[in-house]
């Protein structure tokens, strides 16, 4: 069968690595929105994979200026439009990773919800600075090494939870923030047509499995995406016009974090290390209390309260020593 | 068409000189002493006497994103900032000249923190020097709200495609109140016909900014910033000639010779600062000290020629400057240096920081400094003019 390309919005022959969640979440969105779509990017791997000169994969208006202003270029884009009466049936979508979003590029996002610019911004969260070569961003979870929260004699990895930046963009009273998953690629269209039903800003977070970054097979890729969410290490859901609308809970029952954590090089050490496995509680816990935060307390799974009670422990146990 | 002077303080004139040029998308964040500009237009827009989006953004950060944005998205923009602000800004006026975006943006001059001051000198300006942003100098309000429209002129001009920024003193211009004329709109509109871009992010006609390049063709991209840079020399020209002519009063070009045909001794220097230099010139001319002035109107890019052909016959030059490059000497005082010696000329060229936050320059020190040059006195270093030695803390105890 010929593969037409015609009617795409991102063009096939753009150079990610295999099995890259976030071309995949970027792809789908992309189609979603449609060709009348003016696109900015931040600095980082979808930027340099679709637009290396001259050529562009990019079939509708895209610009990339720097790491963290996306958010605020598609403000001037929109004010544009808006000021010269251009805005119906065009949309502004900015788009960033973790780091551009959550970290570096906060303030112009922020700016951009607190003055209600009509945008629909997109978040790629594949957890780390990938393109640098996997540093922890904020959105890094908990425990996963990367290169500048390795593992090692005295570290697990990443030493914090991840920041709730859906709850940030949400306490900017904006009327829709979503989070979802590159593995729920059916979902994707879906939520995207949702954002763009509203006027002002509306935030998209999509969970992005990197297969370079997390040390996992590229072949895996949205089955790894499904056991974040299955295991309640990544919970998805929309708040819709400040209404909470988790995700439909997984039909067998939610999973051991270990299933999720398995097959990604960079949790490797919790199963290779010595006393590794017993940190996987930690994981678990937070899974749990996720879990607890959407579906109430009756949904928490036995197992998840029993790592939740000895994360405790170990917590007090780490207290008492550090106060000894 | 006579148009009628007004005594307006620097920045409300320049606030409403700009809202003539008819600016679309507004973005601006306060800083001391550029306030003022961003606060009236503010007012303008909110009275409904011009049709424009004044973006109030979270930092001079967001506030040339911001404005970058909307530069790519087709509409003419404008930006208003000082000291710290700009150099928040820099890394995005990288982007915007790199990428060619016809971006106008006022700077009015403030020192650098620290020690922080918010008193006037060039180090902000100087500090983004290189990135291919045309910068124009001030002398006074009337010359300030001109250079706008020409700055505009200019940016927009196809075969120019750059960001203009106008530099104006920070308080000695901002907060001045001066007679001043201001630009008539029929007459603006005639000067400066509504923005379209050669380029921009449109559905209709898909494009991609701001790729990335490969060692093979960046420098060629980086070279065409300069090449643009270069071509605007005889743009700035054109459009400050076209400006007397639509307006019936001279403004704008790259640079003023004052006096200084005939001059032994002249002084280079840019901004208000030159009002009292003339007045000096004037005295001493009186004298019988045959001194002129060269005053940088334009200073990026560095008119080289026009600087030549008005130094040729000096016996000796000054740089007075309101900056310095730490660890090294000036910043126009070498450049001036270069000019000559590309010439193959060896006059003496003698630098002077004479301010930095704010300091009074008297004329009596300007005098000192036309005196010691025109004696003869062979400079060996760039000179902060007038340290006051005597109040520095002793640094190294004992040694």
């Amino acid at each position: 069968m010929e593969f037409d390309y015609r009617d795409r919005v991102l063009v096939p022959g753009y150079t990610s690595c295999l099995g890259c969640g976030e071309a995949m979440a970027m792809r789908i969105v992309a189609q979603a929105a449609g060709k009348n779509t003016i696109f900015t990017s931040c600095t980082g791997c979808s930027e340099i994979f679709t637009s290396r000169y001259p050529t562009s994969s990019w079939a509708a208006p895209w610009i990339h200026s720097l790491f963290e202003n996306s958010a605020a270029v598609a403000s001037g884009v929109y004010y544009a439009l808006k000021h010269r009466g251009k805005l119906e049936g065009v949309n502004v979508i900015g788009t960033g990773g973790d780091g551009g979003t959550a970290d570096i590029g906060i303030g112009c996002l922020s700016g951009a919800l607190e003055r209600g610019d009509d945008i629909l911004y997109c978040c790629w969260d594949n957890e780390a600075y990938m393109n640098t070569g996997i540093q922890r961003s904020s959105l890094t979870p908990f425990y996963a090494a990367t290169t500048t929260s390795p593992a090692g004699k005295a570290s697990w990895g990443n030493d914090r939870p991840k920041k709730d930046i859906p709850a940030i963009v949400a306490a900017h009273n904006i009327p829709y923030v979503g989070v979802g998953s590159c593995g729920y690629y059916r979902e994707l269209p879906r939520m995207v047509k949702k954002a763009l039903s509203y006027r002002g800003p509306k935030y998209l977070q999509i969970h992005s499995v990197c297969p370079a970054g997390w040390r996992s097979d590229p072949s895996q890729t949205a089955v790894i995406a499904r056991l974040a969410f299955e295991t309640g290490c990544y919970p998805l859901y929309e708040i819709i016009e400040g209404e909470t609308k988790p995700h439909k809970p997984p039909k067998e029952g939610w999973k051991h974090v270990e299933e999720y954590l398995k097959p990604q090089g960079r949790f490797r050490h919790l199963f290779r290390a010595e006393g590794g496995e017993g940190q996987i509680v930690r994981i678990q816990a937070l899974a749990g209390a996720n879990i607890r935060k959407f579906y109430g307390d009756d949904a928490v799974p036995d197992f998840a309260k029993e790592a939740e009670k000895k994360a405790e422990e170990m917590a007090e146990e780490q207290e008492a020593e550090a106060t000894a | 068409m006579a148009e009628k002077q007004e005594i307006l303080e620097g920045a409300m004139a320049v606030a409403h000189a700009v809202a003539r040029c008819r600016p679309e998308v507004i973005a601006a964040y306060p800083i001391t002493p550029q306030t003022h500009i961003s606060e009236e237009l503010s007012q303008i827009v909110a009275d409904g006497e011009l049709d424009a989006e004044f973006v109030k953004v979270e930092s001079e950060f967001g506030a040339a994103s911001v404005i970058l944005g909307a530069s790519a998205t087709g509409v003419r923009t404008y930006t208003a900032t000082s000291s710290q602000g700009l150099l928040l800004m820099s890394e995005v006026l990288w982007n915007i000249a790199g990428m060619r975006l016809p971006v106008v943006l006022a700077c009015a001059n403030r020192s650098i923190s620290a020690p922080l001051s918010i008193w006037c000198d060039h180090q902000d300006a100087e500090a983004i020097r290189d990135c291919g942003i045309i910068q124009f100098y001030a002398e006074d309000n009337q010359e300030a709200c001109d250079q706008h429209l020409i700055a505009y002129k200019v940016a927009e001009d196809r075969r120019v495609l750059l960001p203009v920024m106008v530099n104006l003193d920070g308080f000695l211009l901002t907060h001045v109140f001066e007679p001043t004329i201001l630009p008539d709109q029929q007459l603006a509109d005639r000067y400066l016909p509504p923005y379209e871009a050669v380029l921009k992010l449109d559905p209709a006609n898909p494009a991609t900014f701001g790729a990335f390049t490969e060692p093979d063709k960046c420098m060629e991209g980086r070279w065409m910033v300069h090449d643009a840079c270069m071509r605007s020399l005889p743009v700035i020209e054109e459009a400050s000639a076209e400006f007397e002519k639509v307006f019936g009063r001279p403004s704008g070009g790259l640079l003023e010779e004052y006096k200084s045909r005939d001059a032994e001794t002249i002084l280079i220097a840019k901004g208000s600062l030159c009002g009292t230099i003339k007045d000096v010139v004037d005295e001493m001319r009186e004298e019988g000290t045959k001194v002129g002035l060269l005053r940088i109107k334009t200073y990026r890019p560095w008119p080289t020629e026009a600087v030549l052909k008005a130094v040729s016959g000096a016996k000796q030059i000054a740089v007075i400057e309101r900056g310095a490059s730490f660890g090294a000497g000036g910043v126009m005082t070498p450049e001036v240096k270069e000019t000559l010696y590309d010439a193959g000329m060896q006059t003496p060229v003698s630098g002077f920081c004479v301010q930095l936050g704010g300091r009074e320059v008297p004329p009596d020190g300007i005098r000192e400094i036309v005196d010691r040059v025109a004696s003869g006195e062979k400079q060996t270093a760039y000179e902060y003019f007038r340290l006051k030695t005597e109040i520095l803390p002793e640094l190294v105890p004992g040694a």
